[in-house]
């Protein structure tokens, strides 16, 4: 059964690697977004320092947001999405597969990129470590979430806009937990509940998540 | 208990309900009205003036009723969203439809009375606390579900894919309200208590709990007003629509 959900895996990654755009869109525009935020707010360690995890954070959010769009699409305009309705394997795990390949590509580079932009923000390295593993352990789950809401809005004249508007509320625990697990440890506080809770929302979403996925694609698509 | 479920099923078609809804929209209607008037009347000059807060706090009358039904109001659509995955009857997701613009409202009243009461109380129109931050974040969940709606042409697909949506939404709710009261509350304890000092008088209570079923009564009054609306659009084509006498004129 798990073959289904390599196949799928393997498949998405190889496609994505022949049409490298997509991924470097997406950590790009990380990069820009966390880049804005001093010019706009002003040059200042201090303030830089303190406002980095939520920034790190939100433009990750808005990241892993806007790539959602092409998540189900080329599917579903080729017809492959149809395939995998009818397949045997259940759908929820072929859903997996691609949202796991989806993180692959959008998710993980924009994780390894934070420390170096943490650098900007003059962050200390152990702080940098926590952002890392809050990112590590949060984008996954953003990654779950956010394909509920690509399967709901699938093919939907302006479909992208309509994503965030119902994917964005339900990305707020993450954002709290992650944002906060780098400030509790820079505060000296110690991030590890805000860890384990994040870590708790990423194995619920994993379990629940491509359920309601597959429910709402097969609405979608029917 | 056979019988019941039929008579249940019976009304989940849209023809038998369409009379229905038209009598308990008429009927709550009267309620709401009389309700309303008794609960304003006893809210301006029956209840007495807070020792603490003055003739402002009277705004509770209409704040703490609407944030209830802000809530109740998505459980309930959560509730019908269910039954109409599980039975497929259409009139479920016509009344998640229906009922969705009523909770937008509840909540938007309920976060506008509240920056009204925190101006003159707290001095500011809005804090950061857990409970205004979670009730912010359920008008994002009905302004998302609304937009879906509207979004998606296809009847059908919207009815379902709309009720995904509340579905996820009401699993996410006890969430995300945990999440924005330990935010609030791992960093630094609230600097403004929503709670009041002293418990709330008797008459307080009654009254803000006739204003409660006066915003109950309304919430379903406009409901079925928008179901009926709704069914009448849905069913445009059949035969028992063309029959009926508002339409046939």
């Amino acid at each position: 059964m798990f073959s289904a959900f390599f196949t799928i895996l393997r498949r998405d990654l190889l496609l994505a690697m022949r049409r490298r755009s997509d991924v470097f869109t997406t950590l790009f525009f990380f990069v820009i977004v966390v880049s804005l935020f001093p010019l706009g707010i002003g040059p200042e360690l201090e303030t830089l320092r303190l406002i980095a995890p939520g920034v790190f954070w939100v433009a990750a959010l808005l990241a892993s947001m806007l790539a959602l769009e092409k998540l189900f699409l080329v599917d579903y305009q080729d017809g492959a999405l149809e395939q995998m309705l009818l397949a045997p394997q259940p759908l929820s795990l072929l859903v997996l597969g691609k949202v796991a390949a989806h993180w692959l590509i959008t998710g993980l580079p924009l994780v390894l990129l934070s420390p170096l932009l943490g650098l900007q923000y003059d962050l200390p390295g152990e702080t940098i470590g926590v952002l890392l593993l809050t990112l590590l352990l949060g984008t996954p789950a953003l990654s779950l979430i956010g394909a509920i809401g690509a399967a709901l809005t699938l093919g939907l004249r302006g479909g992208g806009v309509l994503v965030s508007l119902l994917v964005l509320p339900l990305y707020i625990p993450v954002l709290i937990f992650g944002a906060g697990a780098v400030e509790a440890e820079a505060s000296g506080l110690g991030g590890i509940g805000h860890l384990t809770l994040l870590g708790a929302i990423g194995l619920a979403a994993l379990v629940a998540a491509p359920l309601a996925t597959s429910a709402a694609l097969r609405v979608s698509a029917e | 208990m056979s019988s019941r479920i039929l008579n249940w099923f019976k009304f989940s078609s849209p023809a038998s309900f369409y009379p229905l809804a038209g009598t308990i929209g008429r009927v709550s209607t009267l309620i709401a009205v009389a309700l309303l008037a008794v609960g304003l009347y006893m809210s301006f000059f029956v209840a007495p003036t807070d020792y603490k807060q003055g003739e402002g706090y009277r705004i509770i009358f209409i704040h703490v009723p609407a944030a209830w039904m802000s809530m109740f109001i998505y459980v309930v659509m959560a509730f019908w969203a269910a039954m109409g995955l599980v039975f497929r009857t259409r009139l479920s997701f016509m009344m998640a439809r229906a009922l969705a613009p009523t909770g937008a409202l509840m909540t938007f009243i309920a976060l506008w009375t509240g920056a009204f009461w925190g101006k003159p109380m707290w001095g500011t129109w809005w804090v950061w606390d857990a409970r205004l931050t979670s009730e912010l974040i359920l008008f994002f969940l009905y302004v998302g579900y609304i937009a879906l709606q509207g979004a998606i042409p296809d009847v059908r697909r919207g009815d379902r894919a709309g009720a995904i949506l509340l579905l996820v939404g009401v699993v996410n709710i006890p969430i995300i309200y945990f999440s924005v009261k330990w935010w609030n509350t791992l960093h630094q304890g609230a600097s403004v208590s929503i709670r009041e000092g002293s418990s709330m008088s008797a008459i307080m209570l009654e009254t803000m709990l006739i204003m409660t079923f006066a915003f109950w009564a309304y919430a379903i009054a406009v409901a079925m007003a928008r179901v009926r609306l709704i069914i009448l659009e849905r069913e445009r084509e059949t035969r028992w629509v063309a029959e009926l006498p508002e339409v046939k004129l």
